[in-house]
């Protein structure tokens, strides 16, 4: 998973404003063949046909709902589709898929927790067939133009892509430069100086804490595993097998501990990503790793008390790597589905240019569409500053999945999440990750049989 | 002249009939029963069958059932977040019966008495119970928040540091019992309050006329009269406590660590984020004895408290 997802070099900028010009200079073939084809392709083909959709709520969500009656308008299909929250979204997708007749022809999903299991349980039909077919699949649909990381990410061990991505989220340092200026303290060049950069910033009396993170278990996982890639390393190896207690595993702990122990609120044993969010935003702790898509609460003058003052980082490198965590969505069609053929051309609406350039300027999440960062006009638009998008961009070419790609993902975040709690509160790093480790491995292995 | 007198035929007024227990296995009558049988039956009976069918089997969802026999059981009492579940769970109840108990008792003590305001200020009182628990939950945990909330500051006003609530795994079930107090301690007022009402006067008048004082009539008068009610109380709380989740899951999630983790989260997490369906149903059917063998202690305290026990 370390290939870099987006190229927006400075070579590839200057190809896309030729092209762009050069087509303008001569009349604007390109244009107008790719005009023909839309055209020509029928996106009424199934014109009266109803699909239901499950989604997760969440602001990408609202936006599929708001394009749904210029979907309608396009192809004359009806959609239903319901929003539920994360945790009993994935509860209801399991059940469903399980059945074998799930209520909905298309479904999102969490790849960093549902992936594997969607594949396990052939929840969905595999898109390749679909993409490659033109007399379904629009002209100007691009898919080259999804990233190679978010793409890699999406695409099963056996190369079949049953959800096409639409969503990624690096994990990144929130930091707040009036803390950062006021101490001057430097932004952390390794991951060993984001603690004594968070010592240094520590001040209780002040009530500031140096540094904030999740503490609450399963929620707290992904902080440690992207501390881990730091050693280059995942929760399992390429072969499956659990890395958990190695010598890097442990590091990664202790840092972790460190961090949360020592430079931490207090109370973070019980902080989910909302308390950090709240913590961070109201200036009391300078600084925040988590992932990339909460920058919009932190710059909305109505909730947050440091408006302007947001540096966003780049995860620190680590002794042996540097990589920025990643997690992301796909969304895909039930395989147990009666419209498969009207489900992809939602699919193919929902993550098309338009919609993945309108995800980027709501602040709504990091696209996997390339073309969206290449928009020039909206990142200078932005309210989050060019800062934000180089964070963005600099963190999906180190970007590595965080978690591994298991089928008892929650299992795992659950067993290793009350060992790092543990350890905030005293336990010793080492003997815990031992311990977790004993616990999970069954599990696993279990989970790969039949 | 003899005159025989008759006996004179006495007609006894008619008495009811003693009830005969007849069970009459008519088939004619078997349509009247049926839509009882089938409600219970399909409603209690059949998901119990299936509960303890499932309990035999390694099910996961999406996978067939494997059979297991008592496997489940014997995995339940050698997994150590089970066992600490269970002590949760026991540690909760109790300062969540006990608490609400003690506090509405005597906030129905004093409702009881006229003053001022009665009125208002017991409806004031009984608000908290009709709000719904996810709502107070979520109000909590912000007012909980070690260095946003509310609580720490109104502690700092009294030159209190701030403390860690549910934040912290040595205080978090003590805190969670703070807001089961302050949600369900006007149920157990109001059902104290009803018992209060219907009091007879006379044992007061005699007790006072042989001179006892308040804490007299309270201990040897008010308590034992009372008392049948407060059982009630106990009964509906515990099984509230037993079966607390919402306010849990909502606050902590089980959390710091597993540290709030009652029964009914583990099963939660067993169940629906693991997707462990036999070994959660095996959790279920222990859960339900422990349950069973409660409430039939309490029902046999219940009944010894009656006034005519």
């Amino acid at each position: 998973m370390s290939d870099p997802f987006l190229k927006p070099s400075r070579r590839a900028l200057m190809r896309g404003t030729a092209a762009f010009a050069a087509a303008g200079a001569i009349g604007s073939p390109l244009v107008l063949r790719e005009a023909r084809a839309q055209a020509a392709f029928n996106w009424k083909r199934f014109s009266g046909t109803t699909i239901d959709v499950l989604l997760v709520k969440n602001p990408r969500s609202e936006m599929f709902q708001a394009a749904e009656k210029e979907f309608t308008e396009l192809t004359g299909i009806k959609v239903s589709s319901e929003q539920v929250p994360e945790q009993q979204q994935r509860q209801k997708a399991v059940i469903e898929f399980a059945s074998g007749k799930p209520s909905f022809d298309v479904s999102g999903i969490s790849l960093h927790v549902q992936k594997r299991m969607a594949a396990k349980g052939k929840w969905f039909e595999d898109l390749n067939p679909y993409i490659k077919d033109a007399s379904l699949t629009s002209p100007d649909f691009a898919f080259e133009d999804f990233g190679a990381g978010p793409v890699a990410y999406a695409r099963q061990a056996d190369g079949a892509l049953d959800t096409l991505p639409f969503f990624v989220d690096y994990w990144m340092v929130y930091y707040n430069k009036e803390l950062f200026d006021a101490k001057g303290v430097a932004f952390p060049k390794t991951m060993e100086e984001m603690f004594t950069a968070a010592q240094k910033l520590h001040d209780p009396a002040k009530g500031v804490a140096g540094f904030v993170s999740r503490g609450l278990k399963n929620a707290n996982v992904p902080v440690w595993s992207c501390l881990m890639l730091g050693q280059g390393m995942e929760a399992t190896s390429a072969a499956g097998k659990l890395q958990t207690d190695t010598p890097e595993a442990i590091w990664a702990a202790d840092l972790y501990r460190k961090l949360n122990k020592e430079t931490g609120p207090v109370g973070s044993v019980g902080f989910n990503w909302n308390e950090c969010q709240t913590t961070f935003m109201q200036g009391r702790a300078a600084m925040w790793l988590d992932g990339i898509g909460f920058a919009t609460p932190l710059e909305d003058p109505s909730k947050s008390r440091i408006v302007g003052k947001v540096g966003y980082g780049v995860t620190p490198p680590g002794p042996k790597a540097h990589h920025a965590g990643m997690f992301g969505d796909g969304i895909g069609i039930s395989r147990g589905s009666q419209k498969k053929q009207a489900a992809w051309l939602y699919i193919q609406h929902m993550t098309n240019k338009a919609q993945q350039l309108a995800m980027l300027k709501a602040g709504a999440g990091a696209p996997a569409r390339s073309s969206a960062y290449l928009d020039t006009a909206t990142i200078q638009a932005s309210k989050f500053g060019k800062q934000y998008f180089d964070c963005l961009l600099a963190s999906a070419k180190i970007a590595r999945a965080a978690l591994p790609q298991i089928v008892p993902v929650t299992e795992f975040r659950d067993v290793f999440g009350v060992a790092l709690t543990n350890m905030i509160g005293g336990s010793d790093v080492a003997a815990e990750l031992k311990k977790a480790t004993e616990a999970f491995a069954p599990v696993l292995a279990k989970s790969e049989q039949g | 002249m003899t005159t025989t007198t008759l006996p004179v035929e006495r007609t006894e007024p008619a008495q009811p009939a003693p009830f005969v227990h007849s069970a009459d296995f008519t088939p004619r009558y078997w349509l009247f029963a049926a839509p009882a049988v089938l409600v219970v039956g399909t409603v209690i009976v059949f998901p119990w069958l299936f509960t303890l069918y499932m309990s035999g089997h390694d099910w996961k969802i999406g996978g067939g059932p494997e059979f297991v026999g008592l496997q489940n059981f014997a995995e339940l009492f050698r997994d150590a977040r089970f066992i600490e579940s269970m002590g949760h769970t026991l540690y909760f109840t109790v300062l969540a019966v006990v608490l609400p108990i003690l506090f509405g008792t005597a906030a129905a003590l004093v409702f009881h008495r006229e003053f001022p305001f009665r009125g208002l200020l017991r409806t004031v009182f009984v608000m908290p119970m009709m709000a719904t628990p996810v709502a107070v939950a979520l109000v909590w945990t912000m007012m909980f928040h070690p260095q946003l909330g509310v609580l720490n500051y109104l502690l700092s006003l009294l030159g209190i540091g701030p403390q860690a609530w549910v934040y912290s795994p040595d205080t978090v079930i003590p805190t969670l019992i703070l807001v089961e107090v302050w949600h369900w301690t006007p149920l157990v007022m109001l059902i104290v309050l009803g018992g209060l009402a219907g009091l007879p006067r006379e044992p007061y008048e005699s007790a006072l006329i042989d001179g006892a004082n308040d804490w007299h009539m309270f201990r040897h008068i008010t308590l034992p009269l009372v008392w049948p009610f407060i059982m009630v109380a106990i009964v509906i709380r515990t099984i509230d406590a037993l079966k607390a989740f919402d306010t849990i899951f909502v606050i902590t999630q089980g959390g710091p660590g597993t540290a709030s983790e009652t029964l009914n989260i583990f099963l939660y997490l067993q169940a629906f984020q693991f997707y462990k369906i036999g070994y959660a149903s095996a959790v279920v059917v222990i859960f339900f004895v422990i349950v069973i063998m409660l409430s039939l202690l309490l029902l046999y305290a219940r009944q010894k408290s009656k006034w005519n026990a």
